[in-house]
């Protein structure tokens, strides 16, 4: 981090050190309450926290030696304090505290506003910068927090006392073994990877080529058509789902009488049918996107140089809108993969999907199996997102749109 | 320089006129454009679209009534319920007829549901009713019986009632069942000269005939016997006509029986039953719901009710849907509004940090959006149940003691909470997306000018931002008021919306008109709002990701 010379350094004892004192001392509360001596808590912590800053602002001018050397005094207290929950803590509290120092005391924290500014807007572009940082925070942390709950060795929904201590007896797998070995987990789980990679060829396959004729130049009713493709993102579910019922109820009917097909078969069909069509709007979206930057003259190129149609569309078209089709395809997945209330209504016992499971079990029987659950998805959808960034970018370079 | 083309038109390479040549290739252009649409656009609108409406039409339907009773619907028109009194003979003849056939299709209890909604206690009315009328009918069948034991054959009736070329086809295909099985002609006139019975009769044949068997050879409905006493009564002398000349001495020896005896009456029978049909009250209702279309679910959706002084306000402890729309919207509302305040710094900080930090932070939005909506609901219920995460912390940390847990899930807060963050990313990305496009030399120049931070802000930049404001605020807006899992979930009886009753009435008490009628509505809502999300925004701007 560069800081331009002409920032002044802010007085060690009149900002640094009192701004530190407060931090420390709201540190030393928690660590007060949870030791049963609030005050004590409270001064040590701002004692602690003064002392550091002055050591750190006249003593350590190296920032790497500052705050590892900070982080493994505060690990030492945390040991004494609390064994190796406290140590894994102290070192936190003294990474934490020894970046607040460096960055007050060198006036990194007025990077970003103008010299000119006062202190109300410097103080007010860093407060900013927290409140967006807690908004951030409750953005994640709620998806975040599932994660080492899923290890949890008892059947609880919340930390153990074991757990907070870092005790390796705390964790377990046991939830995620169920997860795998329980039927009533298992099946759901075939099922979900039956269903939407089924109803994603359908919503993609149709879609695409949709899109495709959306994007000419003269498409009669264009606005009507778009607004009628889109509508199932926009209809509430429960009407659509309710509207699918009655009909997939009677294409059930027609489908085992008339096709003599089996009633697990038809299930199927109807889920993927009706999970298709709620995929549709986001594969329509992404492909016209990208067929918006799409080089016409690219195509009449190829025509010129004497390929067909169809030629043309797989070996020009088809790898440049490519990246659109395969986000628009992941959206589609993650549409049906994630959709309960159409196949709540539309299937029956056998096609029980994965949140199905999910939802039932959190109305009626609540096990912590969910959580374990919970994290595979968690998982599961980092790497679809990672997916999708790379193909946005690669898609954004293909067609020389942005540099970066 | 437009002497040559009025001289002579512009010609193509083969000679015809240009124009033609061109409006041809357009035409050819745009039937590939549709050819391309077609199969998604056919296979949306088969599946989808026509699905929907086919549901929202059950809340005006209403051919159960008109469907079951028909000739009590028809004996009823001429009634008054001013006069204050139930009908008379003939209405009860007619019900008697009707309410037999409903017992044997048992269609009776579907009927009495159906009215219930609009006439509490008219149900078990029906139930108990339907037993009481069967007796009428094997009553009168024993009569018939005890003067000719043909009676008792199904192929007497179906003789009677079925014309000669069905009787000799249904004959065929009951000696070996192969083939397919010969749909029921009635006989020329029959239903004329013996409109009650021949009515009972058909309704039989298209039963028996739905389960596959042959309506000669099945045993026939007891209500045959009371029908046909009615149209004798009514009639003693049927045009010979139009009956078979096999059977026609034998509905002489039945005409003169009947005519022989006191008339039966209906109408003591019934209030012998049950007293409920002597009430003008019930007799309104049937007679209020027998048009085969009815605004009465829409009625009741809006917590009104037909009332005999016209529509009405129904009373306070059964108006529930008004106030559900309201707290609907009010909550949707409310979501929005702190979506809008999460949203919009957030935003800012994304369209104005370097690319790669901004990046970076974006994939912090973009992963609550993908991650599964059943993992983050049962995330906040995780985090905000009385044992959970935030109230262990609360209490460790000594702001609140172990009784005073807080209560934050199945009621509004938890709904509020959770919502509010599973739908922050769809404020989130709109905002950001119109944040880009605005220049950040317009609030220095605006500084530059003398403009105080909040002023430059208010005044330049925040202008600027409100189509993103408007994009986000209504999607989010759309999204949150249809509704169903989370709400399900974490909003227990105080924190559910609309979606959830129409969720409600279909899965459990099956009222599929009502639920029609509250969808109905909830999509008008919705479809306004898509509507001006389309004018401000147009549907091909969405963005996602």
């Amino acid at each position: 981090m560069t800081i331009a010379p002409d920032i002044p350094k802010p007085s060690l004892m009149g900002f640094t050190v009192p701004i530190m004192a407060i931090a420390g001392s709201l540190l030393g509360y928690v660590v007060g309450t949870a030791k049963g001596h609030v005050p004590l808590g409270v001064a040590g912590g701002a004692v602690a926290a003064a002392m550091l800053a002055v050591v750190l602002a006249a003593a350590v001018p190296q920032r790497a030696a500052g705050r590892i050397g900070a982080a493994a005094v505060f690990a030492g207290l945390g040991a004494i304090l609390g064994g190796v929950a406290g140590a894994v803590a102290g070192i936190l509290a003294g990474l934490v505290l020894s970046w607040i120092s460096y960055w007050l005391s060198t006036g990194a924290y007025r990077v970003g506003v103008p010299v000119y500014a006062t202190a109300g807007e410097v103080l007010w572009h860093n407060a900013f910068r927290v409140i967006c940082g807690l908004i951030f925070f409750f953005l994640i942390a709620p998806i975040v927090i599932v994660l080492p709950l899923a290890f949890n060795a008892e059947n609880f929904f919340t930390f153990t006392p074991k757990m907070l201590a870092l005790d390796p007896d705390g964790y377990s797998l046991k939830h995620f073994q169920d997860f795998l070995s329980n039927p009533d987990w298992t099946r759901p789980l075939k099922n979900s990877f039956i269903i939407a990679p089924l109803a994603t060829i359908i919503s993609v396959s149709l879609g695409t080529l949709a899109a495709i004729g959306l994007s000419q130049s003269h498409v009669p009713g264009r606005r009507a058509i778009m607004a009628i493709l889109i509508s199932p993102m926009i209809v509430p579910l429960i009407i659509s789902a309710t509207g699918m019922f009655f009909f997939y109820s009677k294409l059930g009917i027609w489908m085992e009488d008339s096709l003599g097909l089996s009633k697990d078969f038809t299930g199927y069909v109807k889920v993927i049918l009706a999970h298709s069509v709620l995929g549709i709007p986001f594969v329509i979206i992404t492909v016209t996107a990208t067929l918006v930057g799409f080089d016409r003259s690219l195509t009449r190129a190829a025509a010129n140089m004497g390929a067909g149609p169809i030629r043309s569309f797989f070996k020009v078209q088809m790898p440049l809108i490519m990246p659109g089709v395969i986000s628009g395809a992941l959206f589609a997945f993650i549409t049906s993969f994630d959709e309960v209330v159409v196949v709540l209504f539309v299937g029956s016992a056998s096609q029980k999907t994965l949140p199905w499971q999910m939802f039932t079990g959190l109305r009626e029987q609540i096990s912590p199996t969910i959580l374990a659950v919970a994290a595979v998805l968690v998982a599961f959808s980092i790497i679809l997102l990672t997916t999708v960034e790379l193909l946005r970018r690669r898609s954004e370079r293909l067609r020389g749109m942005s540099p970066t | 320089m437009s002497d040559t083309t009025q001289a002579s038109p512009m010609k193509a390479a083969d000679g015809t006129p240009l124009k033609k040549s061109l409006t041809r290739a357009l035409r050819r252009q745009k039937l590939r454009a549709l050819a391309l649409i077609a199969p998604l656009l056919i296979f949306v609108l088969v599946t989808f679209i026509t699905p929907i409406a086919d549901m929202l039409f059950r809340s005006v339907e209403n051919q159960i009534v008109h469907d079951t009773l028909p000739n009590t619907v028809r004996a009823l028109r001429d009634w008054d319920p001013a006069s204050g009194e139930a009908p008379a003979e003939p209405v009860f003849r007619a019900l008697s007829v009707d309410l037999q056939v409903a017992t044997e299709l048992k269609q009776h209890t579907r009927l009495g549901t159906r009215l219930n909604y609009e006439n509490p206690g008219v149900s078990s009315l029906f139930r108990s009713s339907g037993r009481g009328a069967d007796k009428i009918g094997k009553d009168f069948q024993d009569r018939l019986a005890g003067i000719d034991p043909a009676w008792k054959e199904g192929e007497t009736w179906a003789a009677i009632f079925g014309s000669d070329e069905w009787l000799a086809a249904d004959a065929a295909w009951a000696a070996d069942k192969s083939g397919s099985q010969p749909a029921f002609r009635m006989r020329e006139g029959i239903d004329e000269a013996l409109p009650l019975a021949a009515h009972a009769f058909l309704m039989f044949a298209k039963d028996a005939e739905g389960a596959g068997k042959s309506p000669a050879t099945t045993k026939p409905w007891p209500v045959f016997s009371d029908a046909l006493a009615q149209d004798l009564e009514s009639n003693p002398n049927p045009d010979p006509a139009a009956l078979p000349a096999a059977e026609a001495p034998l509905i002489a020896a039945a005409s003169a029986a009947v005519a022989g005896v006191e008339p039966f009456s209906y109408r003591d029978a019934f209030l012998a039953m049950n007293k409920g049909w002597g009430e003008v009250g019930t007799w309104e209702t049937i007679q209020a719901y027998s048009s085969p279309y009815t605004a009465g679910y829409f009625l009741n959706a809006v917590d009104l009710e037909r009332s005999p002084d016209g529509i009405a306000v129904r009373p306070p402890e059964e108006r529930i849907y008004i106030k559900l729309f309201a707290r609907t919207m009010w909550m949707s509302l409310l979501i929005t509004v702190s979506c809008l305040v999460l949203g919009y710094p957030v935003a800012w900080l994304l369209a104005n940090l370097r690319a790669s930090t901004s990046n970076l932070l974006m994939i912090l939005v973009l992963l609550p959006f993908w991650t599964s909506l059943l993992v983050r609901t049962s995330a906040w219920k995780v985090l905000l149940q009385q044992q959970g995460v935030i109230n262990d912390i609360l209490v460790w940390l000594r702001l609140v003691d172990d009784a005073g847990r807080l209560v934050m899930i199945n009621n509004q807060t938890g709904t509020m909470i959770a919502m509010t963050h599973i739908l922050l990313p769809f404020m989130i990305l709109p905002l950001y997306s119109v944040m880009k496009t605005v220049p950040p030399t317009y609030l220095r120049a605006a500084k530059s000018l003398g403009a105080t931070p909040w002023t430059a802000f208010w005044r330049v930049y925040f202008p600027q931002s409100i189509p993103g404001i408007g994009a986000g605020s209504i999607l989010v807006f759309i999204l949150a008021i249809g509704y169903y899992i989370t709400p399900e979930l974490v909003g227990g009886t105080e924190g559910v919306f609309i979606s959830n009753r129409i969720a409600f009435h279909i899965s459990s008490s099956l009222n599929w008109g009502l639920a029609a009628a509250l969808g109905a509505i909830l999509l008008g809502v919705v479809l306004l709002l898509y509507y001006t999300y389309d004018k401000i925004v147009g549907i091909d701007n969405v963005k996602l990701g």
